[in-house]
């Protein structure tokens, strides 16, 4: 033994990182605990309602590790996931429904590519137009020319645009689908979720965190009210259904057996990401972006570049909400955009991602699957307990109550919801299965 | 000479109406992110929540505003900025408080008055449902019709009871505001703790009486802004969502931390969006005669349709955080 070592502080001396590992109690208690309950509401309210419950779980566990990517791994806080779900349900529903050959047998497609046309013709004037310094025409000029003309063929596009939508709502409906796999609108549907993300983070994550929140809110109010008013290309309020699915329907298999495949395809996807992002944790990448998470300075300081990073790992979760939220619109063969609320879609996954443990994958399982079916189960619960105060306030004081209570009971859990998050956020701010740090000596 | 008068009814009463009631929003949300440092989610429902107090006095005492003269509604104002301020003290001091001891980082603050919005919210929900209600409970809507004074003008300009309160309490409120911020001792220690907590703290400023004071400024100023909107259109429970996005936008266009960029910005926003969704096709028809005959007009020349009047918001966020993210007036806090 060298000299320096007989004299170290024994404090100071490093640990063999890969000591014995921990017996996952805390683990093997919280999944048993849920094991019971998904057997009880099985006992309780039968197969075909309790597999379809699981799927909507395991659709919004992808969510949910979408999320967690994004608030776990690299503290930002997106407040749009519910745009990135619609986006995921709406090129679902795109790709698989059938064609429309009142569109396409028409003159319609012709005209609306003459529109596309028109429009990115537009954009290179507009950008040709921003360029015109470079030919020795002052600045403000160009300024003033480039504003001008994007005003102007801004609003020629559009009204065009408009005269060929409103053509198609008229004599064809809508644009119908394309009659493809649903798989395949799924994964566009990433792409375009994480586009959109690209485009948010590009703007707003080199500045403060806030703003990410701000930017994302609001991009999933527009993305709604988008789909929402598009009747063209989503039928809007009229909802398209129903969507294929890629494994047997229902009408084959029967309602339990055709859930419980499609079940177990969703669990796959799951066991894919997780594994995926388990090695990406833990390889010399996750380390970094935890490093970021942790330190920004420091990690500044080592080189890193920070805002690409923190840009990757934004578009990764947002690809995967667009994913999930594909999955769970194929699933409910039913696309509606205004079912798209920021309650269920982003708030829902929120307290899922916090409560399970934020940053581990394990947790944010978890964490997805029991809040939802707590989720699910307060709906008759509130119903219940305001019948009860009901009866017993006119009951006891003669009180009339007014007509819309089974509303208002489901208005409770928007209390419930929020309360969770804040007393999470107070009480456990780490989860119920917090991240594990691990400490290298 | 009508299309004059519609542009102003559309445009000009309009906007000045939204940027009135996003002005106000956004000076609150300012306030809060200069002192306490983070973007408060829960002010949009702040605001639901002091219209709501306003609609509960006034179906208490209906008949209370007609003995001097003016709206229950109106009369109400103060009762509901007074309890707005108090909810405003109450949350910050179970919800945000707690978690500054624990010094988290101010994102946990964000989603922590999300958690707050959504109890807000639900609580308006559970107790006044989840439809429209009138503020003029007992009094009637006066609407006033002004004709222009030009030949051939048929069309008169509109302007409602509500929005003639509307602009002088926004006046009232911003003159109350300038005065506290550049007099008051207390409003100069609020300046100097928005410029440096530590250096404010060191001086001898006590820090929990500013926030305090910063809560109750907000919340009776959200109070303002949801009643009077209120007032204008409906009370609706589920306003928020619609709501924040401009709030913010204008508190960022203005510079965050810089109330008179508040003010600004809100402006800037309302005008934007009913510039936006205004039909330009009004003010070009009576030209139609002098454009060269290829040039057809369509029907509908409006940049956005209202259904996407968000848009417009997130356009002036995004095209200001690209271009000058400390706002038009230079915010301090990036």
């Amino acid at each position: 033994m060298s000299d320096s070592a007989k004299t170290r502080n024994p404090d100071y001396t490093p640990k063999d990182a890969t000591q014995a590992r921990r017996f996952p109690l805390r683990e093997l208690i919280l999944f048993g605990v849920l094991l019971v309950a998904i057997l009880a509401v099985y006992a309780i309210m039968g197969a075909a309602y309790s597999t379809r419950m699981l799927v909507e779980a395991a659709c919004y566990a992808i969510l949910a590790l979408g999320l967690t990517i994004q608030w776990g791994y690299a503290g930002q806080f997106n407040a749009g996931v519910m745009g990135f779900v619609a986006l995921g349900g709406f090129c679902a529903m795109f790709f698989s429904v059938p064609v429309n050959d009142a569109f396409w047998g028409s003159a319609l497609p012709g005209e609306f590519g003459r529109v596309l046309l028109y429009g990115a013709a537009a954009i290179l004037l507009i950008v040709g137009a921003s360029k015109l310094d470079r030919l020795g025409v002052p600045k403000p000029l160009r300024t003033f020319i480039a504003v001008v003309l994007g005003v102007v063929l801004y609003l020629v596009v559009i009204s065009q645009l408009r005269e060929v939508t409103d053509a198609i709502e008229n004599q064809a409906g809508f644009v119908g689908g394309l009659g493809l796999p649903p798989w395949i609108g799924w994964i566009v549907g990433g792409a375009l979720a994480g586009g959109v993300g690209y485009f948010i983070g590009h703007i707003c994550l080199g500045l403060r965190s806030d703003y990410l929140a701000i930017a994302t809110l609001g991009i999933a109010e527009i993305i709604k009210a988008f789909l929402k008013n598009s009747d063209w290309l989503t039928r809007g309020t009229a909802t398209v259904s129903p969507l294929p699915w890629p494994t047997p329907g229902p009408a084959e298999l029967g309602f339990t057996l055709s859930r419980a495949i499609y079940l177990s395809f969703t669990a796959v996807i799951i066991a894919v990401i997780f594994f995926l992002l388990n090695r990406a944790y833990n390889a010399p990448w996750g380390r970094m972006i935890r490093a970021i998470r942790d330190n920004e300075v420091s990690a500044a300081a080592m080189g890193k570049d920070i805002n690409k990073r923190r840009l990757e790992i934004f578009v990764l979760g947002c690809i995967l909400m667009g994913l999930g939220g594909g999955i769970l619109g194929t699933f409910n063969s039913l696309f509606d955009p205004q079912g798209y609320l920021p309650l269920n879609h982003t708030f829902l996954v929120l307290v899922m991602v916090i409560l399970g443990g934020p940053g581990n994958n394990l947790g944010t399982i978890f964490g997805a699957v029991a809040v939802y079916i707590i989720w699910i189960m307060s709906e008759p619960l509130a119903l219940f307990l305001m019948q009860l105060a009901v009866s017993f306030g006119e009951g006891a004081f003669g009180w009339d109550a007014p007509g819309n209570m089974d509303s208002r009971a489901l208005q409770a859990r928007v209390l419930v919801i929020g309360l969770l998050i804040t007393m999470v956020l107070r009480f456990a701010p780490k989860g119920l299965l917090p991240e594990k740090i691990k400490s290298h000596g | 000479m009508n299309e004059l008068a519609f542009f102003i009814n559309n445009v000009v009463i309009a906007g000045s109406v939204s940027g009135s009631i996003y002005a106000i929003g956004a000076i609150g949300v300012t306030l809060i992110f200069s002192i306490m440092r983070f973007a408060h989610f829960a002010h949009a429902d702040m605001m639901t929540f002091g219209a709501f107090m306003v609609l509960l006095l006034t179906t208490l005492f209906p008949a209370a505003g007609a003995s001097i003269g003016v709206p229950t509604a109106v009369l109400m104002l103060p009762l509901a900025m007074l309890l707005t301020a108090a909810l405003a003290v109450g949350i910050d001091k179970t919800f945000y408080k707690p978690l500054r001891a624990h010094g988290v980082k101010p994102i946990v603050l964000v989603i922590g008055s999300l958690g707050v919005t959504l109890i807000l919210q639900g609580l308006i929900r559970l107790f006044s449902g989840t439809g429209g209600q009138s503020l003029y409970v007992d009094d009637r809507k006066e609407i006033f019709r002004l004709a222009l004074p030009f030949e051939g003008a048929r069309a008169p300009i509109v302007i409602t009871e509500p929005q003639i309160y509307l602009f002088v309490i926004t006046l009232l409120a911003v003159v109350a505001l300038h005065l506290f911020l550049n007099r008051s001792r207390l409003g100069k220690a609020m300046r100097a703790m928005s410029d440096n907590p530590e250096l404010a703290q060191a001086s001898g400023i006590n820090t929990n009486t500013i926030v305090a004071v910063t809560w109750m400024i907000a919340g009776a100023l959200a109070a303002i802004a949801g009643t009077l909107l209120s007032l204008d259109v409906t009370f609706k429970p589920d306003l928020s969502f619609f709501l924040l996005l401009p709030i913010f936008a204008a508190a960022i266009v203005g510079g965050v931390g810089h109330p008179y960029g508040a003010i600004a910005g809100g402006f800037v926003v309302g005008f934007a969006e009913t510039l936006a969704v205004f039909n330009w096709n009004v003010l070009l028809r009576p030209f139609s005669d002098s454009l060269p005959a290829w040039l057809e007009l369509p029907s509908n020349l409006a940049f956005v349709g209202t259904e996407y009047k968000i848009v417009v918001p997130f356009f002036i966020l995004v095209a200001i955080l690209v271009w000058r993210p400390t706002g038009l007036f230079k915010g301090k806090v990036i």
